[in-house]
């Protein structure tokens, strides 16, 4: 593509510090290592795995939240390195925006719709009262709320209409790349159809790029275009949607697509078995960090950690795939 | 005899805007051995009438029923004190946060004991084997290093089992299971279903699974019982409902799930679940069903077949060949 890519991420770490105790030895906790992807206008880039396998650390960093501990981020071509100046870092924020996971406990409780809706424009704009009620009617509209909810408070409102509250929020500001923390998993099926079809407009028509987190696949599959699957902290399989989960590379891959229910009642009972847990990320097992889960392990894969690789169409970090 | 037999069991609870039919007129019929999924959304009243069955509903619930038998004992007219003694033995409940359902302040070993305490008689510290025993059977490893664990120590999976754990331990004769897994990751909730279903292999007894999740039914059910709004719109075996769905509300749920959409745009079902203030006249789907009619808008639809409502989807051996059917793209 041509196109200069809206996020472009280079082997990104998080490392977080744990005190253990006074007279202990600090622990590092690897909460995310060597993140890379592209991401350009109007696409959709969805990052799944369980939890604590670092989806939301990378939300952290994407949404400048916090600062990686390595690794380049740039957005739309503004390296991030340099954006530690107060106002780079200002402009990027109104360009990057979040939608998060539990739209009750996303709105603050005390203010009108029309107060949080223009809370973000008083911050960050000069216009005046007529114009930032102007902006929220207008984007009131777009995402299917009545003029006259302007003046009530979040709890009036369903799941469905406070999670479109919550995307009004995020597009005020006319950002360019929109993170959607698990923006569905929390609504009931015929409420989610509504709002996959909001954000599916709304990408069409405003040409936003998304972060969309979840651990719903079927959810993923119809809306990404791009799959980061990741496991404890480090991507292991990524490519684009349809390669992904037609053809699926990496064991854990294969395990999470056979472990998500389908509604197909010809389906019972076929299905890899993942036994045991998410290890914890305070102490990874060594080599490739998902051996103790897999079925096909060597021994090659308790001492070797795999690197991500291209396999075809998809990058698989697995060393069985040589 | 069925093992639990439900006829017309209406819940209403009193508030501050009057009363609030959350359940209405539910009817269940349930042999051991059987895996009944209870389907909805949420106010769709699928909790509360269970809980009505449990007799955990708080004072302002008026619950009435033309049966409500277990086992052969009538759960009307029964009294508190009867009503314990079949309560976490012969029936029992997992719900649906493993968190918040432990308590925080005991161990599992105590938790556990103490159900077996409670039914069986005698010492909570001589069920120590049988608590070990318990936590083996839903696949917790090294159990004895586990019984002075508190919750806070557990992962949701191992919570979660630890309350599958408490809940076997008289060997219930009916388990419901209330969104047991919405709360986990996929590959834990593919261990806990699996393990749900092999204790009610092993035990024979009937499980009732209670969950929003159209996939979850199709992969464990064997009857579903559909619910909308209070009401049971359609009760039909498994593959019978996924393959030909009849209520038009069943086949409009199942048409917005993403797995089956044919393009980018989803069939969502316009409008919201009515509340208790703006229900409807005539059937309660009326406002978002796209099949209604005048008859639907003025008059509340009969039961027939298991299916409520005034003109039920066609069977599928009666239609042609080329059917727009979503369900068709998978099969």
């Amino acid at each position: 593509m041509n196109q200069q890519a809206l996020i472009q991420a280079r082997d990104l770490h998080k490392y977080y510090t744990i005190k253990t105790g006074i007279f202990r030895p600090n622990q590092s906790l690897q909460a995310l290592s060597g993140a890379s992807f592209d991401l350009y206008a109007g696409q959709t880039l969805a990052v799944v795995g369980e939890s604590g396998c670092g989806k939301s650390t990378l939300a952290r960093l994407l949404t400048l939240i916090e600062q990686p501990t390595a690794g380049q981020l740039s957005f739309d071509g503004i390296d991030l390195a340099s954006a530690n100046e107060k106002e780079v870092a200002r402009k990027l924020r109104q360009t990057i925006q979040m939608v998060f996971q539990d739209p009750f406990g996303s709105l603050n409780p005390r203010q009108k719709v029309g107060d949080i809706l223009q809370e973000p424009l008083i911050i960050n704009t000069d216009l005046n009262a007529n114009q930032r009620r102007d902006r929220v009617l207008e984007l009131m509209q777009r995402v299917g709320l009545l003029d006259e909810h302007i003046h009530r408070y979040p709890h009036m409102f369903s799941g469905g209409q406070r999670q479109r509250i919550a995307i009004a929020r995020a597009l005020i500001l006319k950002p360019k790349i929109v993170v959607l923390d698990e923006p569905v998993s929390a609504l009931d099926v015929s409420i989610q159809a509504q709002v996959l079809n909001l954000l599916i407009e709304l990408q069409q028509e405003l040409g936003l790029a998304y972060v969309f987190i979840s651990h719903d696949l079927s959810v993923v599959r119809h809306i990404a275009d791009q799959v980061l699957v990741m496991y404890l902290g480090k991507p292991v399989e990524q490519g684009l949607s349809e390669a992904v989960f037609n053809n699926p590379q990496h064991p854990y891959t294969q395990a999470l697509l056979s472990a998500t229910p389908q509604a197909n009642t010809h389906r019972k009972g076929e299905r890899i078995r993942l036994t045991g847990e998410l290890p914890s990320p305070l102490n990874p097992p060594s080599g490739c960090s998902f051996h103790p889960r897999c079925q096909n392990a060597t021994a090659q894969c308790k001492t070797t950690a795999p690197v991500m690789e291209q396999h075809g169409d998809v990058s698989v970090a697995c060393l069985l795939l040589k | 005899m069925a093992l639990l037999e439900i006829t017309n069991l209406t819940v209403e609870f009193a508030t501050a805007h009057g009363s609030l039919r959350a359940v209405d007129q539910v009817s269940l019929s349930l042999d051991a051995g059987d895996i009944v999924a209870i389907v909805g959304e949420s106010g769709s009243g699928k909790s509360v009438a269970m809980l009505a069955l449990m007799g955990l509903l708080p004072w302002t619930a008026t619950i009435t029923a033309d049966q409500m038998s277990f086992d052969g004992k009538d759960l009307l007219t029964m009294n508190p004190k009867q009503r314990r003694a079949i309560i976490g033995k012969d029936i029992s409940m997992i719900f649906q946060e493993p968190m918040t359902s432990l308590n925080p302040c005991f161990n599992v070993e105590y938790q556990i004991s103490e159900v077996l305490a409670q039914h069986f008689g005698g010492s909570r510290r001589s069920y120590k084997h049988r608590v070990i025993e318990l936590l083996e059977k839903v696949g917790i490893p090294a159990p004895e290093t586990r019984l002075k664990a508190y919750p806070h120590q557990l992962s949701g999976g191992m919570s979660q089992r630890v309350m599958i754990a408490m809940m076997i331990a008289c060997e219930p004769k009916l388990l419901i299971a209330d969104e047991p897994t919405t709360a986990l990751d996929v590959t834990i909730q593919a261990q806990i279903l699996e393990l749900l279903v092999e204790l009610q292999k092993a035990n024979g007894m009937a499980l009732v699974l209670i969950t929003h999740d159209m996939a979850v039914v199709a992969e464990t059910a064997d009857r579903v019982v559909v619910q909308y709004a209070g009401q049971q719109v359609e009760q039909r075996p498994v593959t019978e409902l996924f393959n030909n769905p009849r209520h038009p509300y069943t086949e409009a749920l199942l048409s917005a799930l993403p797995e089956y959409a044919k393009e980018k745009t989803l069939n969502a079902i316009p409008g919201v679940v009515p509340g208790q203030l703006d229900r409807p006249v005539g059937c309660l789907f009326n406002p978002r069903c796209e099949h209604a009619q005048d008859l639907c808008r003025q008059q509340p639809p009969e039961r027939s077949e298991g299916i409520l409502c005034h003109y039920p989807l066609p069977l599928k051996s009666a239609l042609k060949a080329a059917s727009t059917s979503p369900t068709e793209v998978i099969l």
